[in-house]
């Protein structure tokens, strides 16, 4: 019994539900058997994985569906080992380089040297190359994406590379003018609630449209959380109700909470309450750039337009410090403060307006 | 190092090398090599605009003495090109043994780079010129301490070897090398010149492309000719046998529809614009796509002159931290609170 989400995944490019136009470009791309670099790139949940898996399934056959999972070793200049986890087919392997941290250069260079130097052995039953799929290309470090360059270029016979990424911000313009880049929108709200219908279809449920497009619309046009939250709403209730209410992600939730508390009173000693909160968020590994987006939006919603600039503002300034930083907690903590000191103020002057 | 010792550098060259297991199955095949490769410049004479280098290395393949070269320019304006493309004349058949290029994917610590240039060797009795050519590309990545030790290296090994050191800034190479090299900075292309040499390749592919749409892939381009014949082969692979139009070119370049940047320009409100935002981050375009573009709309448009200071100043701010890793959204928001602003401003 799997997650509805593995169940129903296309897999194959004619079975997609949406970018049929797309898909079928796809086709048109490895019909002479060969393709360039690739660089997938889109919001999450918006079928990238699905999109490469069908991809590779077309131009391999259903081979590349037997998985192992593979242990590799690499040393650093500095002799210190790093094991990276690795899923590998006979035709290609996938690897997440942003997991060595800080030594992901050296992971991208052995790596792909280690594939590229290999040549088929017989290249009449299959093709001459192989895949390396590298996630979170966003993540990997500067100097790691400028390793890429010309090892891209210079293995071309013997391997290609399918790039994957949420955001195109983060990706050198080198590597991007190498690849074949393939945006992927995250499907509209129609398009995800017909695909919750199928999948209620095949499931034999009854899926009223108005639960749909809630679901839809709160899943934020992220199909994969859209389809777990169908999943899990089934479990909680069946049937389902029109005004049923959608279980929310708990730390979705906590945040909004921290930032209320932020709202209702600004003090050193709230602000140390805050404080256990937010590591208590960190601890459960939840990515910092996502925390301080909720943490915005929910301080946000309180404030007037000439408030709302200032914090902004204040948002984006310990935002990019947290990236130069080590250590986001400083960073999350400086803006809180910051945060109730301009909130303060602004309050203190509307009470003086008053009198 | 090993293996590019025994691959070479082109990437032609690597399909020859593993020809002859092809022929072992009976079957050979021919590998589609990337146009950017198939029409890189083969002779000094076929590199357009850069006329100060071709004339230089063209005294050089008559006899005259080689110097240090450093080449710097933006990316896809014919620096390796033009240097392997002269290594080729300069050597003929002996241009593998002659030629060592180092870039930033190989290892390149100070010991790589004493042990490949000093190993002296044999040139007597050859034709062609009595000296080997080490090419560093992307020297602009090489750490200080690495290009402090080539200083005294360089200088050393006048007698058998040549460096030519290839970067896109200038600034990062430190100064002890840079008076040792002859500089030449490669300009962008410029679009007509282009506009030729795309219209030839697609002769030679026959491939069927809109006027429209080449006249955007250069414009996109902005005069990096790789990425201009790379989008170009891509467009041609997507569509198959189709002509090419310009929305396929705009897809392939990842050029955001102008009715998006239109829309942050005017946004007056602070519930449009984190809509906005939202949509623009889930139709996947990228950030740094929109400031390119935005900024070239906020310099026509019609905003007065402070209204402009204050969008650029934010805009140029908001770009800095994304460069280096901050949020998208924060950062898109932090600007478009700035264009609000500055829309207010208006009276």
């Amino acid at each position: 019994m799997s997650l509805w989400v593995d169940k129903y995944r296309p897999n194959n490019l004619q079975k997609l539900d949406f970018h049929c136009k797309q898909a079928a470009h796809l086709r048109n791309l490895i019909k002479e058997g060969d393709f360039p670099h690739l660089l997938f790139y889109g919001p999450s949940g918006a079928g990238k994985k699905t999109r490469i898996m069908a991809l590779l399934k077309e131009l391999y056959g259903p081979g590349v569906e037997r998985l192992r999972m593979e242990h590799m070793s690499f040393l650093t200049p500095s002799k210190k080992k790093i094991d990276i986890m690795t899923t590998a087919s006979n035709y290609h392997i996938e690897v997440n380089p942003s997991d060595a941290g800080m030594y992901d250069r050296v992971v991208v260079m052995e790596l792909i040297k280690n594939v590229a130097q290999t040549n088929q052995l017989d290249p009449a039953g299959q093709r001459d190359f192989k895949v390396i799929i590298l996630n979170e290309i966003d993540h990997l470090t500067r100097e790691a994406q400028q390793a890429l360059r010309r090892t891209m270029e210079k293995y071309i016979a013997t391997c290609r590379l399918i790039l994957c990424a949420n955001s195109m911000s983060q990706v050198i313009p080198a590597i991007r003018s190498r690849c074949l880049c393939i945006r992927i929108p995250a499907p509209t709200y129609e398009e995800i609630v017909s695909v919750l219908n199928t999948i209620c279809k095949k499931e034999g449920l009854t899926l009223p449209a108005e639960f749909a497009m809630k679901l839809a619309q709160q899943s934020d046009r992220n199909l994969r959380r859209a389809i777990l939250m169908c999943e899990a709403s089934k479990v909680q209730q069946y049937p389902f109700q029109k005004d049923q209410k959608i279980v929310e992600p708990d730390w979705k939730i906590y945040i909004r909470d921290t930032a209320k508390m932020i709202l209702s009173e600004q003090s050193p000693k709230k602000l140390l309450e805050v404080r256990t909160r937010l590591y208590e968020l960190l601890v459960h590994s939840i990515p910092v750039n996502i925390l301080f987006k909720y943490l915005l939006e929910g301080l946000l919603a309180n404030c007037d337009s000439d408030l709302k600039t200032k914090s902004i503002q204040l948002a984006a300034t310990f935002e990019h410090r947290i990236h130069k930083g080590s250590k986001p907690i400083f960073h999350l903590e400086a803006f809180v403060a910051s945060f109730m000191a301009i909130y303060l103020q602004f309050m203190e002057d509307t009470l003086i307006d008053l009198f | 190092m090993e293996a590019f010792l025994r691959t070479g550098k082109l990437g032609k060259e690597a399909p020859s090398s593993s020809k002859p297991i092809a022929s072992t199955s009976g079957k050979t095949r021919t590998k589609p090599v990337p146009w950017v490769e198939k029409y890189r410049p083969k002779t000094i004479d076929d590199v357009i605009e850069q006329q100060e280098v071709v004339s230089v290395l063209k005294k050089c393949l008559s006899g005259a003495d080689l110097p240090h070269f450093l080449f710097y320019g933006p990316p896809g304006t014919g620096k390796t090109s033009t240097m392997i493309a002269a290594a080729h004349q300069l050597f003929g058949d002996m241009y593998k043994d002659r030629i060592l290029e180092l870039n930033a994917s190989d290892d390149r610590g100070i010991q790589v780079i004493r042990d490949k240039t000093a190993s002296g060797f044999n040139t007597e009795g050859k034709p062609c010129p009595p000296f080997k050519i080490v090419i560093l590309d992307e020297a602009d990545s090489m750490t200080h301490a690495a290009q402090a030790a080539l200083r005294r290296t360089m200088e050393k090994e006048t007698k058998s070897t040549r460096f030519c050191l290839i970067c896109n800034y200038v600034s990062c190479i430190i100064q002890p090398l840079t008076s040792r090299c002859s500089k030449f900075r490669f300009k962008p292309l410029a679009e007509s010149t282009m506009m030729t040499r795309l219209q030839y390749i697609c002769q030679e592919e026959s491939v069927k492309c809109d006027f429209k749409a080449l006249e955007t892939l250069v414009e996109t381009s902005g005069g990096d000719m790789r990425r201009a014949i790379t989008c170009l082969q891509s467009c041609a692979r997507l569509k198959g046998g189709d002509g090419i139009v310009n929305d396929d070119v705009l897809e392939v370049t990842g050029v955001i529809p102008n009715i998006w940047i239109e829309k942050l320009l005017h946004v007056d409100s602070f519930q449009v614009l984190e809509k906005y935002i939202e949509d623009l981050i889930l139709e996947a375009y990228s950030a740094t796509q929109l400031f390119d573009q935005f900024h070239d709309i906020v310099m026509t448009s019609s905003l007065n002159d402070p209204q402009k200071a204050i969008v650029l100043e934010k805009l140029a701010e908001c770009n800095a931290r994304l460069q280096d890793g901050a949020s998208e959204y924060i950062q898109v928001l932090d600007l478009g609170t700035s264009v609000i602003k500055a829309n207010k401003t208006v009276v």
